[in-house]
């Protein structure tokens, strides 16, 4: 059994100016390169796959699987790009991860290019974090001069540049084909799949894309070894994981736990519900992931944990609200980001989040109609599953479940619009039914 | 350093060529700024990957992108502008009309917002606003590229939603605001002051900050030094390993020298 925090990422994070190199050098950083590089590309992707290692990124697929994928020989280039454009509502641990201690993302890259044979990479950060760009670019910076980047990394012969870029403000690029169609200076839209990345990726070449706590994890598996990794979390979701509690709790925070921990416990470490005022819905993973209630307190927070109750993992952004918010507002207000975000490239994504998100506007503004709650659902019965890309899905995450747990307090609204709307336009529900102090 | 690195130094050096000396894209922009476009230009592998650091490039000389920077793009890229415009448009860090001094990004995603982020952008509009008109978004209070003017826009979920409700100045956060706060914090931006970010460099102005998204950061190693030592030390950051250091909690311990797995020689 171990601790109910188990700081393995976020352990530097106390320590005074963490993302510097030397104090990065002080923690056993840039001990794990040397060993891999001691090593095989062979043994490394043989590593990752034992230990089970899944993406961090929202999907969990196996990433040593994933890096299996790319060609074992060098006839092309072969790039490595890491995901750093967190964007999924409530995710907020990348960029935190990146301006506490850069040089474990950088660690993890170098040994990741290593075992996929790649001689280049690219640090894809969304554009509105500067200071993490700061800190990425001088991180980056500092390892170059140490020999820990460039040509003969520690003398082993093996080469590897960095590029740190700048996203420009679109959710979409977060998903990993929208995210090199961007990284090659054009609009973000998703790309069919098959071919898959590691078959023609960046610029048609083989290549892979991880989220930043993947690739930062990866170091601490090849210092402590399958058994060590697999001593957390469970048995097809081993390891730690970075939990991000936000909204009504007392201390919300990163909390660092072994994959499986469960609300309640996480609750508890986070002290419990601001002003003790009740749970009332929660996402586990992101806003892309269907809501969860106090039933689900006890849900084994990993991959197959979350599924079995009816949603998913994803990013582990635990966005906790009370009693006081009104479900249909917070529907409304994720239906608008998904409507903002949609690419525009396939119509049930682009048309849906439209039609969805005027429909929710209108009933909390206190014109909606019972009829409304079967649109939405007959909507999003059109967009699931018929989308190009994820964020489709995504999208009708908050509303199917939504109304699969809170349909009484949807109806209620709109039999109270109809009462409200006979004797006046209607148009002041609004201000009964926030989501807040406002 | 490598063969990348050595031509993106060197491609800076080089004497300018052809877009540098174009009449419709060279007033706005300088040598210098052609110089840098070439030095983003080769750090990649392929020039057209320079495009949106070109942007951020071309909105700290003109605080958004013009025809001008359109051109400017175009001609570096070897692209068509429609193909510039069409990526320029995609994205909602590119403002099509001139930012003011500071731009303040309020988020209003849902998790900010039910914690107050709607109410404090509500109010910033209306205090920045005429009476009886508050300011829209990604309108500006005073007149762009003068002191203390303001671009202010609602922004989605900005990756920090354990400090909600959080906005930016400026792309630097400050977190757990208010109504109040975000006023105070205005007010001194109106007047010229500099409040320090809660997570982030010393503010300087929407341009610089773009230059720096571009990849440049201060020539100065002092002063890039200092900007990169400037705080994050967010509790809410550090909570969880806090906590652990409190109780004793620890990951298990790595055992010593454990080998690689064996595999096969194909
Ligand atoms: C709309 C959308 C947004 C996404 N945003 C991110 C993101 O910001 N960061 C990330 O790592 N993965 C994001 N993903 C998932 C990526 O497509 C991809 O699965 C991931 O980067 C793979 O890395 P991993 O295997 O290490 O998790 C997003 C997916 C979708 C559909
Ligand atoms: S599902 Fe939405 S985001 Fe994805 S390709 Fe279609 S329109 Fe674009
Ligand atoms: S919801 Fe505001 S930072 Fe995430």
């Amino acid at each position: 059994m171990s601790d109910p925090i188990t700081p393995v990422l976020t352990k530097r994070w106390l320590s005074p100016n963490s993302w510097r190199l030397s104090t990065y050098e002080q923690l056993e950083g840039y001990t794990a390169v040397r060993k891999a590089l001691r090593g095989t590309p062979e043994q490394l992707v043989s590593l990752i796959k034992e230990a089970g290692l899944r993406g961090r990124g929202g999907a969990g697929f196996p990433a040593g699987v994933k890096w299996g994928f790319m060609p074992k020989d060098e006839e092309k280039p072969h790039y490595l790009v890491i995901n750093a454009d967190e964007g999924e509502p409530g995710t907020c641990k990348d960029i935190p991860l990146m301006m506490a201690d850069p040089h474990s993302l950088i660690e993890g890259c170098i040994i990741s290019a290593y075992a996929m044979r790649a001689h280049r990479c690219f640090i894809y950060v969304r554009g509105e974090v500067l200071h993490c760009m700061r800190r990425l670019s001088a991180a980056v910076s500092e390892a170059y001069e140490a020999g820990y980047l460039g040509s003969d990394i520690l003398g082993s012969g093996f080469d590897l540049d960095i590029t740190v870029h700048a996203g420009a403000g679109a959710y979409i690029c977060g998903e990993e084909t929208a995210l090199l169609d961007s990284l090659e200076g054009r609009r973000g839209e998703p790309r069919l799949k098959p071919p898959f990345p590691a078959a023609s990726g960046l610029y048609a070449q083989p290549t892979t894309v991880n989220n930043v706590e993947t690739i930062a994890t990866v170091p601490f598996i090849v210092n402590g070894g399958v058994d060590w990794f697999r001593a957390m979390g469970t048995e097809k979701s081993p390891g730690p994981k970075i939990y991000s509690i936000s909204g009504h709790v007392e201390h919300p925070g990163q909390y660092e736990a072994p994959l499986g921990t469960t609300l309640r416990e996480l609750l508890d470490l986070a002290g419990g519900m601001k002003d003790g005022i009740p749970l009332k819905f929660w996402t586990p993973g992101g806003s892309s992931t269907p809501l969860f209630t106090a039933e689900h307190l006890d849900v084994p927070l990993d991959f197959e944990g979350a599924a079995e109750a009816g949603s998913m993992l994803g990013t582990t952004a635990l966005m906790i609200f009370n009693e006081t918010v009104s479900v249909p507002w917070a529907v409304m207000k994720w239906t608008q980001f998904y409507r903002h975000e949609s690419c525009g490239k396939c119509t049930p994504c682009r048309e849906g989040t439209y039609w969805l998100a005027q429909i929710l506007e209108r009933m909390v503004d206190g014109r909606g109609t019972e009829e409304d709650i079967e649109t939405l659902l007959d909507v999003c019965d059109n967009v699931l599953g018929r989308s190009f890309c994820a964020l489709g899905d995504g999208a009708v995450s908050p509303i199917t479940s939504g109304i699969q747990y809170f349909r009484s307090e949807f109806l209620e609204l709109c039999r109270q619009n109809a009462t409200s709307s006979a004797a006046s336009s209607g148009g002041d529900a609004q201000s009964a039914l926030v989501g807040a102090q406002s | 350093m490598t063969e990348a690195h050595e031509q993106a130094r060197s491609a800076a050096r080089e004497p300018s060529v052809d877009p540098a000396t174009d009449p419709s894209a060279g007033e706005v922009f300088d040598a210098d700024i052609h110089a840098k476009a070439r030095e983003v230009i080769a750090r990649y592998p392929q020039s057209r990957s320079a495009l949106l650091p070109l942007l951020h490039l071309v909105q700290s000389v003109q605080g958004y992108v013009s025809r001008e920077g359109i051109t400017f793009c175009a001609r570096h890229l070897d692209l068509s502008e429609a193909e510039v415009s069409g990526v320029v448009t995609f994205y909602t860090m590119y403002k099509r009309r001139p930012c003011g001094q500071h731009l303040v990004s309020v988020c209003t995603n849902t998790l900010c917002a039910a914690l107050g982020g709607d109410a404090v952008y509500r109010r910033l509009c209306e205090h920045l606003g005429e009476e009886g008109r508050p300011l829209g978004h990604e309108e500006t209070a005073g007149t762009p590229g003068e002191q203390g003017s303001i671009t202010i826009e609602h922004a989605e979920c900005l990756a920090a939603c354990d400090l909600a409700p959080v906005l930016q100045v400026n792309y630097e956060y400050f977190d757990n605001q208010s109504p109040d706060s975000a006023v105070e914090l205005v007010d001194a931006l109106r007047n010229g002051d500099k409040p320090a970010p809660t997570r982030g460099a010393p503010l300087t102005d929407f341009r610089s900050a773009e230059l720096q998204l571009a990849g440049f950061f201060p020539d100065d190693s002092e002063q890039s030094r200092s900007d990169v030592d400037a705080p994050t030390a967010a509790e809410e950051t550090v909570r969880g390993a806090r906590l652990a250091q409190d109780r004793g909690w620890t990951a298990p311990a790595m055992p010593d020298d454990v080998a690689l797995p064996e595999v096969e020689q194909k």
